[in-house]
């Protein structure tokens, strides 16, 4: 790798050129598309915009009304159960699964795809899946009571104190397989000359993977976390489509907060400074994994 | 068993290796059943859905609501089911799939192979894009498609796609071919190989597996994407924009056993790719992605 | 013969209709995509159709017009609105005042709205005394639906004051069955507080509360009623009520397994749908407290600005056709509700859509017509959501009747 700065004379100033140029047309999009939208964005977010973008700047004020609204702090609080519990729970059933699989199974063929095909979905297809099966007047609880357990009872959905639990159901189901894919891969790379190394000197099963597998997987859950985390902060689609945010407004997240204050409210400026705050606190997470990424390969 | 002799090393015993299964098995329910319901219920009149219980095979089978979801539903002011829309959604995600994934295979040569001054501060802004929510986006790129005359067209929301794309694909191909032999690159320009004829002759052969995990990333998220098909689709929403139509059309009755049948319909392409390559998923993300 | 020259003519238009596609197409944005009021639309298609003029369709359903709002932001700011966009009270004038909408004053006084639109309509139709929307009709959401053979069963007479209506609804609830069929959505509650709020206090009293944003009227000792009687409602829900949509909790009524359900007029079609006849099968009356009242909410076509004559030419005769008595009649006696003018004759309109033009007239004269709340005919949108908000969360339980209305008029005051 050192090469490249090191400078080799057969390159022409002509070749030097070349790459550069196949990469500005991307370096362009994003700095347009992504960064300038959000400078437009923070821009936004100090002016008095109501249905339409209106420049003109009143500071802070949307943010301080911003955090004096009951509804974001829910949402905020909604997004820190939903995102610790659907990260945690994902990467536990996804590297069970993934540990699971990598043990020679007979079926393998069959069984991946059924963990990965959620992920094919779109939400509307989720949403009406699960809000069906979680309603308890037609689905789970009704069936149970046909066929004969009175007693079942499951209405989560329903309770404004544990609705948050059936999105963290729903998504768990959506993308558990794809963290399973991940760690299968992650595995798979794994030398098996190591393993049977450490059998030799006499370790378990349970050591084996406590003390050896896991930590080499430590890229796989980089890349989960970070994959998991960002869906979390992102997750709109599937909110609207279980629970449109309900109870009341139960469910409410970050994302479903900005877009309904930026679409349904017309209050364009305070769905901008909430949007703000998301991007800082998704910069917040990404900064140290970007950092380790690109000190890896210097 | 036979643990150890092949590509894994851990032995396990037979009580195990049932419970193992058991567990397997139990999840492939869990993953299944969501779909079971949808399928299940697709495929019975109306009134066993309103009146029963949602997981008994039908009593009457009919595929009357399939045939509804495809071509006479009422999605519109017209009937014509999600068929016309199914259309719009290949226009537009053949074209958004390739271009992206071309865009990423040549940003994640150059970022890899020609390195330059610079070149990893580009490579985490970009990295950072891919974690834009895309409600922020729309009203800022909804100015610059009407500026630039591509509102409300296929070629607008290709547009659309591919840029919110290439971050990701630019992230497969970069970290795939990152764990590639430099070496032979460089052996390859001491030959008087140029930039293009390297990538053609030398990277394309070994892209496959990361090809693979590109195609099916985008080809999923485009295919289900529904803000920017509402919003940019004009005249040529995608199937999304329909299905949505379809299944929450707010006054009137619901025919839930369309709305199932019409919702495997809108999935069944990416069902299709995810099951088709779902092999060389596992395969391609082994080779690149997660090696951090 | 009539037949043939109609096919001949449908013919004939769609040649025209291709050749001239470009310049005289309209395009039109709406959320109406279930069956029957999309084939509604339908006739309206045909009409202009035959008068040579195409029909784009921009159907966008979803969360009652939201998503269909967001699509339309997108359009408006690129720069391509669409031509006519279904919409909803006060979204029209803030479209108007964005100066995004065209001008339909000379069709209007072609054909003399302002004569047969009711004014509290036109309030809407208009911006700055020009009119800028045509409206397809008027819906009222202050109704009660009812299962006529429970209460049959069950010895219950049509309850006329509030008080009878609670009596009612416990007589119910002790045969078993449940009382009030309801959908746990925000704007499912918001609409039945129209309702309520009016049975308190009459159409003064909502004006106040609703219209004038009047602090004390809404943190007052009859907004705290207001709220106390959505807990005595709350009371006669099932337990499985949250996030059900509206046509569901109809089919409970129509079912025999609930006694009543508060819901706007669109839920006629449900009923009609499954067959059942008014005064025998259903009834239908006012929330009892609010006879004389209509709080009203009326789907509009918005008019945008185009540029071409030839455009401007089609947006005027869809505009017309709108607005004619035949599409009127047609078009509601489909969706449940009543023609926006008030010339229009009732015999194509069953019972209840007979007792609602003339409800609809009467209020109008008499001063009781008052838009609707729930459906963003009293209030912009940010007012709109945020009691909203508080109905829904005092409907769920999270906090008493007193402090429901201090946090209402909190909560209008951050807003406004």
């Amino acid at each position: 790798m050192a090469f490249s700065t090191s400078g080799v004379d057969i390159r022409t100033r002509l070749q030097d050129l070349i790459p550069k140029l196949v990469l500005s047309p991307s370096i362009a999009a994003m700095m347009i598309f992504v960064y300038g939208f959000i400078v437009f964005t923070v821009y936004l977010s100090f002016t008095n915009s109501k249905m339409l973008p209106s420049y003109d700047l009143i500071g802070f004020e949307n943010y301080a009304k911003l955090w004096a609204l009951s509804a974001w702090w829910t949402a905020v609080s909604n997004l820190a159960i939903f995102a610790s519990l659907y990260i945690v729970i994902c990467t536990a059933i996804g590297l069970t699964l993934a540990i699971l699989l990598d043990q020679k199974i007979r079926g393998e063929g069959v069984l991946r795809p059924i963990y990965l095909y959620p992920m094919a979905l779109s939400f509307i297809v989720t949403g009406t899946a699960w809000k069906w099966f979680l309603d308890p007047g037609i689905g789970l609880e009704n069936t149970m009571h046909l066929w004969g357990w009175q007693s079942f009872h499951f209405g989560w959905i329903k309770d404004r104190n544990m609705a948050i639990y059936t999105i963290v159901i729903a998504a768990v189901w959506q993308t558990s397989g794809f963290v399973m894919a991940m760690f299968l891969a992650g595995l798979r790379g794994i030398d098996n000359e190591i393993l049977r190394a450490a059998q030799i000197d006499g370790a378990s099963n349970w050591q084996l993977y406590r003390r050896i597998v896991i930590p080499m997987l430590r890229p796989a859950f980089m890349s989960a976390f970070v994959i998991l985390s960002h869906l979390a902060v992102k997750s709109y689609d599937l909110v609207v489509a279980l629970t449109g945010g309900g109870p009341g407004r139960a469910t409410e997240l970050p994302a479903t907060f900005m877009y309904s204050y930026t679409f349904t409210r017309n209050s364009m400026g305070i769905g901008a400074s909430s949007a703000v705050i998301m991007l800082m606190t998704i910069a917040a997470i990404m900064t140290p994994y970007l950092y380790a990424e690109l000190k890896e390969k210097p | 068993m036979s643990g150890a002799t092949q590509d894994t090393a851990v032995r396990t015993s037979g009580f195990s290796r049932t419970l193992i299964y058991l567990v397997l098995l139990l999840f492939a329910l869990f993953f299944l059943l969501p779909f079971f319901v949808m399928l299940v219920n697709s495929l019975k009149p109306l009134s066993e859905i309103t009146g029963g219980n949602m997981m008994a095979l039908p009593q009457h089978w009919t595929i009357e609501p399939w045939l509804s979801a495809w071509s006479t539903a009422q999605i519109g002011v017209e009937p014509t089911g999600l068929k016309p829309y199914f259309v719009n959604s290949i226009m537009m995600v053949v074209p958004a799939v390739a271009i992206s994934t071309v865009f990423g295979a040549l940003n994640g040569y150059v970022l890899t192979k020609w390195r330059f001054r610079g070149d990893s501060i580009l490579f985490g802004l970009m990295l950072f894009s891919c974690f834009i929510p895309f409600q922020i986006v729309l009203i800022p790129m909804a100015m610059v498609l009407g500026k630039i005359g591509l509102a409300g067209s296929v070629q607008g929301l290709v547009l659309v796609h591919v840029v919110y794309g290439i971050g990701f694909t630019t992230l497969y191909y970069r970290n795939y071919y990152a764990s590639f032999p430099t070496e032979l690159v460089r052996a390859a320009m001491i030959d008087g190989a140029g930039f293009f004829r390297i990538f053609w002759r030398i990277m394309l052969p070994v892209s496959g597996p990361i090809t693979v995990v590109s195609v099916i990333w985008q080809f999923t998220n485009i295919w289900n994407d529904f803000l920017f098909g509402a919003s940019f689709g004009g005249q040529s929403q995608p199937m999304t924009v329909a299905l949505n139509n379809l299944v929450q059309s707010s006054t009137g009755v619901k025919e839930y056993n369309v709305h199932f049948a019409g919702a495997i319909l809108a999935a069944v392409p990416t069902l299709f790719v995810y099951i088709v390559a779902g092999r060389y998923f596992v395969r391609g993300l082994m080779a690149g992605s997660v090696k951090g | 013969m009539r037949i043939i020259g109609k096919k001949m003519s449908v013919v004939l238009a769609l040649m025209a209709s291709t050749s001239m596609a470009q310049a005289e197409d309209v395009e039109v944005l709406h959320w109406w995509t279930s069956g029957g009021e999309a084939a509604a639309l339908g006739v309206l298609k045909d009409t202009l159709k035959s008068q040579g003029i195409g029909w784009i369709d921009m159907p966008v359903s979803g969360g009652g017009g939201e998503a269909a709002m967001t699509t339309l932001r997108a359009r408006v700011t690129a720069g391509n609105p669409p031509t006519a966009v279904q919409m909803l009270g006060f979204d029209i004038q803030d479209w108007a005042a964005e100066g995004a909408l065209g001008n339909l004053d000379d069709v209007a006084a072609k054909e003399g709205w302002d004569a047969v639109v009711p004014p509290a309509l036109q309030a809407f139709s208009k911006y700055d005394g020009h009119w800028i929307a045509a409206p397809v009709n008027v819906h009222s959401t202050n109704w009660v639906w009812a299962n006529k053979a429970v209460l049959d069963g069950l010895g219950i007479a049509q309850p006329t004051t509030w008080d009878e209506f609670v009596a009612a609804m416990q007589k119910v609830k002790d045969s078993g069955k449940t009382a009030l069929a309801h959908g746990g959505q925000p704007w499912q509650e918001a609409t039945v507080f129209d309702g309520v709020v009016l049975s308190v206090g009459g159409t003064e009293f909502y004006k106040k509360a609703f219209v004038d944003l009047d602090p004390e009227a809404l943190g007052g000792a009859q907004m705290v009623e207001a709220f106390k009687r959505m807990e005595t409602l709350h009371s006669f829900t099932d337990a499985n009520f949250s996030g059900r949509d509206w046509n569901l909790a109809s089919a409970m009524v129509i079912n025999g397994d609930a006694a009543f359900q508060i819901m706007g007029d669109w839920a006629k079609g449900e009923f009609l749908k499954a067959g059942k006849v008014p005064g025998t099968d259903f009834l239908c009356f006012r929330v009892p407290g609010t006879d004389g009242d209509v709080s009203f909410n009326s789907d509009q076509f918005a008019m945008f600005k185009v540029d071409s004559e030839a455009a401007k030419a089609a947006q005027a005769q869809m505009a017309a056709d709108i607005m004619s008595p035949t599409f009127q009649s047609a078009f509601n006696v489909v969706k449940g509700s009543v023609p926006a003018r008030t010339d229009v004759p009732n015999t194509a309109f069953d019972d209840c859509g007979k007792k609602g033009m003339a409800d609809l007239a009467a209020a109008s004269a008499s001063g009781n017509l008052v838009g609707s709340m729930a459906h963003g005919h009293a209030n912009r949108a940010a007012v709109k959501n945020a009691i909203y908000d508080v109905v829904t969360a005092a409907f769920n339980g999270e906090y008493d009747a007193e402090t429901a209305a201090k946090n209402l008029a909190d909560a209008v005051a951050a807003a406004k």
